[in-house]
C-alpha cells in the first residue's frame, strides 16, 4: 500500500529526453524528407495509400509524444480525439459541403477545445488514475457516436461515407498521390511546429512539469495552465490526424475508433521512443505494418506473433527507436573520428 | 442428260463448316479481367480472424477448405482457385486497407463474402468505383440489394429485415394480442432487425411494449432481461449474437420467465448457442432457418448433407458440423463456384456479376428443401425464403411453409 | 419501489463479477504498482485450463484446486521470464509488455479452444436463491467466495509476515531490502497470487457469461473501474467498488430516460472519474502523500 511517493529519489514516470536529442540532425532530416517526397513517384497507388496512413498515424503518435513525452501525462484515450476530428471533417464535408482542406483546421480547433476541457478534471489525476480516466474516455466515445440523438449528423451505427477529393487545378496525378502530398505538407508543418513548441518556453514548462511537478510549481510555473494546454495541443493535432484519416479512408463509423486504436497509438509511442518526435513515424510504421507481417506468418496466431514481435522489440530496445538512433549516431561518430 | 455436279450440298457443307469454325473460335475466345488466367482464378476475401467478431473467422476457414476440395477435383473449368483471405479485425479502416490490397496489390478478380456490415459499408463505394464485384457479402443488412446504385454489390443470406417481417407476420396471426419485449444489439444488425420488425407489424407496432438495447462490451445482459420481464410482456424477441442469445436463454430459465421466445437466425445454431445454454432451457423457442442444421438427424440421409459431412471429414476435420458458421461457409462457397462455372471462359468481372444475377432455382447442398437461390438484374437478394422452426428435445423442428420474406410483400 | 429493489439486487449480482475481477487487479497493483492489462486474459486462460481438465474427467473441486496451483505457478513463471528483464525499463515499456502479453494469450486461447462459447459448470447450482428470482444460488455463491477471498487477503496483508513483506517491497523497496526482504521474489509472488485470484474470478464468472476467449474484455474494464473507485490500495474498497459499479450502472440504465441505456458504461466511468477528482485515492484508498 504505497501511501508515500518519494518524488525526488524515485525515477520519474516518464523519462527525460535531452533537448539536443529531441530531433534528428539536419543531414538525417533532409534524407528522410527526400525519401518521403520521392517515394510515391515509384510505387503503386495502394502503397501510396499506406504511406498516407503512415503519416496520419505518425501525426497521432506525435501528438501523444507531446502529451506524455513532453508534459508527462499518460493518455490511453487519443482515439477519442481522433474520432472527434474524423467525424468533424466528415460531417462538415458531407452535411455542410465544406471543402476538405478547410475542415482540417476546424477539426483541429474543435479537438483543441475538447482536449483543453478534458484536461481540467484531469489536473487532479496522475499516473495510473489519469490513464484510467483517458481509457474511460476512449471506451465511451464509440457509444457516444452511436447515440440516437446525434444519428442525423453522425449516421449512427452505419457511419458516413466521405468523398475523396480530386487533385486541384486539374493536375494529372491520382487522388491518392495528391492526398499523400497534401498530408505530407501538413505533417511537416505540424512537426516543425511541435519541435519549436518543445524548444520554446512552453516546452520547457512542459518538461519541468514532467520531471518534477512539485518543483515546477514551486518555481512559479502555472502548472494547471500548461497541463491543460498540453492536452489541448495534443488533442488538436490528433484531431487533424483524424480528419485526414477520414478523408483517406473515405469512411467514418464508430467501430473504427475503439479502444484498440488508442492502445495502438500508445504502442506506437513506446516503440518509437517516448518523447522523441522523429520516432513517431517509426512507431506508426510499427502499428501499421507489423500486424500485416504477423498475419502473413500465421493467420490463426496473428495476435500471438504480434505480441512476440512486440516483446522482442521492447527487450532489445526498451527505449524505442530513439535508442537505435543513439546507437547509430554513436557509430557514425566513431567512423567520423577515424 | 448429264447432271451438273451438284455443288449445293458441298457449298452448304462448306458453309456449315465455316460457320462452325468461326463460332468455335468465338466460343474458344477467352476473356479475362485481372485476377483470372488460363490456370487460375484469384478470389479475395476479408474476415475478422481477430478482434470481437473472431468467432466468425471459421467461415473463412471453411471457404478455404471448400476451395481446396474444388481444386483437388480439377478446379473450375480447369482453373485452380487461389483464395486470398485477410483479417480486418472487424475494423472499417482496416477493411479498406485490406480491400485495396486485394484489388491493387494481389489483383483479385472478385472480393467474395467480406464479413460485417461496417466493413462492407466502408469498402462498398471503393469496390463499385473500381468495378470489382463485392459478391455475396456476409451480412444480412438490407441495403446490399440495390443494383441501381451499387451494381457491383450483392448479398447472399436473407436480409435481417425480411426475417423480422416473417416473425411479425407470425405474431400478428398467432398472437395478435401479444405484448412484445425486444432485446437488441446496439449496432447495425440489431437496428436493421428492429426496423424490419416494426415495419412488419405496421399499424400494430404498438404491440412492442418494451425495448432494451445492449452493447457487445457488456459482460452480461442479465439485467436487461430482468428489466424486460418487469414490463409484463408475454413475447420476447432476442435480436442477439450467439453469446448473448445463450445468456438470454439461460437467464430466462433462471428467473422463470416463460414468454413466447423468438431468437434471430444468426443465433439459432445448436452447437454454438442452444447446447451451451442448455437444451432444457430452450424448449419451445422459435426461430427461422434457410439452411439445414447439422444437429438435426432428419438430414442424415439427405444427399446434400452427406456431401457436406464428407467434405468436412476430408478437408476440414476440425470443423464442427453443429456450428452454423461452418454450414454457412460451405453454402456460400458452393454458390460462388456455381457462378464461376457459369462464366465458362468469359472471366471478366462484368460477366461474373451478370452470371451472379442470373441464378435461377439454384440449390446448394446445405439449403433447406424448397429454399432456392434466385437472382435477376433488378433482384440482388439471392436467398429470400425462410422456414420457421421450433426447438424441441435436442433439435429444431421445422413447421409451416417456406415463407418468402420479400420486402415487396 | 419494487423495480428499484429489483435493479439494486440485479446490480449486486453483476457487481459480484466486477468485485471478483477488481480483487485480482488490486492484488497485482499491490505487488507492482501498475495495472496489468493482461490480468483478464490470464484469468480467462486459467478458466479454459480448468474447463479442459473437466472435459478430461477431473471432478470439479479437483480441477479447481489444480487450476489454482497451475495459475499461481504460471503467474510466477510469466513474471520471471517476461517481466523481470524489463524491471529496469521505463514504466511505459512495461505497459507495452502487458499489452503484448494480452495479445499473445488471447490469440493462443482462440487457436486452442476456438471462439465459440462453452458452458462452464458452477458448483453452486442455478436455482433461485432464497426464493428470489433475481439472484441465483450461483451468484450468491460468487458473492460468498469473493467475501471469503477478501477476508483472506485482509489477513494476509495485515497479519502474516509474507504479506507485510510484500507491502514493504512494493512501497519502500530500498528499506525493505535493507531489512533482508528479497524484493524481487516478492514481485514474483505478487504475480502468482494475482494470477491465482484471477483464475478464481474467471471460474466464478464463466458460468454466467459463458466461456470464450473474449469473455473478459468487458469485465476487465469494469474491474479496473471498480478497483480504482474503491481505491487501488484497498481490497475492501475493490469489492465495495465492484458492487457500487454494478448497482449504479443498472440504476442509470433504468432511470435515466432515453440515453440511459446506451450510455451506461460512459456514465459509470464518468462517475468514477468524478469520484477520483474529489478523492484521488478512491473511496477507501490511503491518500497518497508526495514527499519532496
Amino acid at each position: 500500500m504505497s501511501a508515500v511517493q518519494e518524488t525526488v529519489t524515485d525515477a520519474p514516470a516518464v523519462e527525460a529526453v535531452p533537448k539536443r536529442a529531441m530531433t534528428l540532425g539536419t543531414g538525417t532530416s533532409l534524407v528522410m524528407l527526400a525519401l518521403l517526397i520521392a517515394a510515391p513517384l515509384f510505387v503503386k497507388n495502394f502503397i501510396i495509400f499506406q504511406m498516407t496512413m503512415l503519416l496520419i498515424y505518425g501525426l497521432a503518435v506525435l501528438a501523444l509524444n507531446i502529451l506524455t513525452g513532453g508534459s508527462g501525462q499518460f493518455s490511453l484515450g487519443q482515439s477519442a480525439f481522433y474520432a472527434v476530428g474524423a467525424y468533424t471533417s466528415a460531417i462538415l464535408m458531407e452535411h455542410v459541403g465544406m471543402n476538405y482542406a478547410l475542415t482540417l483546421p476546424i477539426a483541429g480547433l474543435v479537438c483543441f477545445v475538447f482536449g483543453f476541457l478534458f484536461g481540467q478534471p484531469a489536473l487532479r489525476l496522475s499516473g495510473v488514475y489519469l490513464a484510467l480516466a483517458t481509457f474511460a474516455l476512449a471506451t465511451a466515445m464509440p457509444q457516444l457516436l452511436k447515440l440516437g440523438y446525434f444519428e442525423h449528423w453522425t449516421g449512427g451505427v452505419q457511419g458516413l461515407v466521405v468523398t475523396k477529393p480530386d487533385a486541384p487545378f486539374g493536375l494529372p496525378i491520382s487522388q491518392d498521390m495528391w492526398l499523400y502530398y497534401f498530408t505530407l505538407v501538413i505533417t511537416i508543418a505540424i512537426y516543425i511546429f511541435s519541435v519549436n513548441l518543445l524548444k520554446s518556453r512552453s516546452g520547457r514548462a512542459f518538461m519541468a512539469i514532467r520531471d518534477n511537478e512539485i518543483a515546477a510549481s514551486a518555481m512559479g510555473i502555472n502548472v494547471a495552465l500548461y497541463k491543460t494546454l498540453a492536452f489541448g495541443v495534443s488533442a488538436g493535432i490528433t484531431g487533424v490526424a483524424g480528419g485526414l484519416g477520414a478523408i483517406a479512408v473515405q469512411f467514418v463509423a464508430p467501430d473504427g475508433y475503439t479502444i484498440t486504436l488508442a492502445i495502438s497509438l500508445f504502442l506506437g509511442m513506446v516503440v518509437g521512443g517516448v518523447g522523441w518526435l522523429p520516432g513517431s513515424i517509426v512507431g506508426s510504421a510499427f502499428i501499421i505494418f507489423v500486424p500485416n507481417i504477423a498475419e502473413g506468418i500465421s493467420k490463426g496466431l496473428s495476435g500471438a506473433v504480434f505480441g512476440v514481435i512486440l516483446f522482442l522489440v521492447i527487450y532489445l530496445v526498451p527505449h524505442g527507436a530513439r535508442q537505435v538512433a543513439l546507437v547509430a549516431q554513436h557509430l557514425v561518430g566513431k567512423l567520423k573520428q577515424r | 442428260m448429264l447432271s451438273r455436279p451438284n455443288f449445293l450440298p458441298a457449298a452448304f457443307a462448306a458453309a456449315v463448316i465455316a460457320l462452325a469454325a468461326t463460332s468455335q473460335s468465338a466460343f474458344a475466345q477467352k476473356k479475362y479481367d485481372t485476377g483470372a488466367t488460363d490456370t487460375e482464378i484469384k478470389i479475395g476475401n476479408i474476415m475478422p480472424y481477430s478482434g470481437p467478431a473472431s468467432a466468425y473467422g471459421v467461415i473463412g476457414k471453411t471457404e478455404e477448405a471448400y476451395f481446396n476440395k474444388i481444386n483437388a477435383e480439377g478446379g473450375i473449368n480447369g482453373r485452380k482457385i487461389n483464395f486470398i483471405s485477410y483479417d480486418d479485425g472487424y475494423s472499417p479502416p482496416k477493411a479498406v486497407e485490406q480491400a485495396r490490397k486485394l484489388v491493387e496489390s494481389d489483383e483479385v478478380l472478385v472480393v467474395f463474402n467480406p464479413l460485417g456490415t461496417p466493413s462492407n459499408s466502408a469498402i462498398q463505394k471503393y469496390l463499385n468505383a473500381k468495378k470489382v464485384p463485392q459478391l455475396f457479402v456476409a451480412t444480412g443488412a438490407t441495403k446490399w440489394n440495390d443494383p441501381k446504385d451499387f451494381p457491383w454489390t450483392m448479398g447472399w443470406q436473407p436480409s435481417y429485415q425480411s426475417e423480422a417481417r416473417i416473425y411479425a407476420k407470425y405474431l400478428m396471426k398467432e398472437k395478435p394480442d401479444g405484448k412484445i419485449a425486444v432485446l437488441y444489439q446496439n449496432d447495425d444488425f440489431g437496428k436493421d432487425y428492429l426496423k424490419g420488425l416494426k415495419d412488419g407489424l405496421g399499424g400494430k407496432a404498438s404491440m412492442i411494449i418494451a425495448e432494451e438495447s445492449y452493447e457487445t462490451t457488456e459482460p452480461t445482459i442479465d439485467n436487461h432481461i430482468v428489466k424486460l420481464k418487469a414490463s409484463g410482456a408475454d413475447v420476447f424477441i432476442s435480436i442477439t449474437t450467439p453469446k448473448f442469445a445463450a445468456q438470454a436463454i439461460k437467464k430466462l430459465a433462471e428467473i422463470e420467465w416463460k414468454p413466447l421466445h423468438i431468437v434471430s437466425n444468426v443465433s439459432a445454431s445448436v452447437g454454438s448457442v442452444i447446447k451451451p445454454a442448455g437444451f432444457e432451457n430452450a424448449q419451445g423457442i422459435l426461430s427461422a432457418a434457410y439452411a439445414k442444421d447439422g444437429a438435426d438427424p432428419q438430414w442424415d440421409t439427405d444427399p446434400g448433407m452427406k456431401k457436406f459431412l464428407a467434405f468436412l471429414e476430408k478437408y476440414e476435420p476440425d470443423g464442427n458440423k453443429l456450428d452454423g458458421s461452418v454450414v454457412y461457409g460451405y453454402g456460400v462457397a458452393q454458390t460462388l463456384v456455381k457462378v464461376l462455372q457459369m462464366c465458362g471462359d468469359n472471366l471478366t468481372r462484368e460477366n461474373v456479376m451478370k452470371q451472379a444475377a442470373s441464378l435461377k432455382d439454384f440449390a446448394p447442398d446445405t439449403l433447406l428443401p424448397g429454399v432456392k437461390i434466385d437472382t435477376a438484374p433488378a433482384d440482388f437478394a439471392p436467398i429470400k425464403q425462410l422456414q420457421m422452426m421450433r426447438f424441441k428435445g435436442e433439435k429444431w423442428d421445422l413447421f409451416g411453409d417456406i415463407i418468402s420474406g420479400d420486402l415487396s410483400n | 419501489m419494487e423495480l428499484l429493489t429489483n435493479q439494486v439486487l440485479a446490480g449486486i449480482a453483476t457487481g459480484a463479477i466486477y468485485a471478483c475481477m477488481a480483487l485480482a487487479v488490486v492484488m497485482i497493483y499491490q505487488a507492482i504498482d501498475h495495472l496489468n492489462f493482461a490480468q483478464g486474459e490470464m484469468a480467462m486462460f486459467s478458466t479454459f485450463i480448468s474447463w479442459q481438465l473437466l472435459q478430461w474427467g477431473v471432478p470439479y473441486w479437483g480441477a479447481f484446486v489444480l487450476t489454482l496451483a497451475l495459475s499461481f505457478a504460471g503467474g510466477i513463471l510469466i513474471e520471471r521470464l517476461l517481466f523481470k528483464p524489463l524491471a529496469k525499463a521505463p514504466i511505459l515499456t512495461n505497459v507495452a509488455g502487458f499489452i503484448a502479453l494480452y495479445a499473445i494469450i488471447n490469440s493462443v486461447a482462440g487457436l486452442i479452444w476456438d471462439f465459440t462459447i462453452k458452458q462452464y459448470p458452477t458448483p453452486f447450482g442455478s436455482s433461485p436463491f432464497l426464493g428470489s428470482q433475481l439472484i441465483s444460488t450461483h451468484q450468491a455463491g460468487m458473492i460468498g467466495v469473493t467475501i471469503l477471498l477478501l477476508i483472506g487477503l485482509f489477513f494476509f496483508f495485515r497479519f502474516t509476515r509474507m504479506g507485510l513483506a510484500m507491502r514493504a517491497a512494493a512501497s519502500v523497496p530500498e528499506s525493505a531490502r535493507l531489512v533482508g526482504i528479497n524484493t524481487s521474489w516478492m514481485i514474483a509472488l505478487g504475480w502468482g497470487m494475482a494470477a491465482a485470484i484471477g483464475s478464481i474470478a474467471g471460474m466464478m464468472i464463466a458460468p454466467v457469461v459463458f466461456l470464450e476467449p473474449n469473455m473478459m474484455l468487458g469485465v476487465l474494464i469494469y474491474g479496473f473501474a471498480a478497483a480504482v473507485l474503491g481505491g487501488l490500495t484497498s481490497p475492501f474498497g475493490a469489492v465495495v467498488g465492484g458492487f457500487l459499479v454494478g448497482i449504479f450502472e443498472n440504476l442509470v440504465g433504468t432511470y435515466i430516460p432515453g440515453v440511459g441505456n446506451e450510455l451506461k458504461l460512459p456514465i459509470a466511468l464518468a462517475l468514477i472519474v468524478t469520484v477520483l477528482v474529489v478523492k484521488p485515492a478512491g473511496l477507501f484508498g490511503r491518500p497518497i502523500v508526495k514527499r519532496v
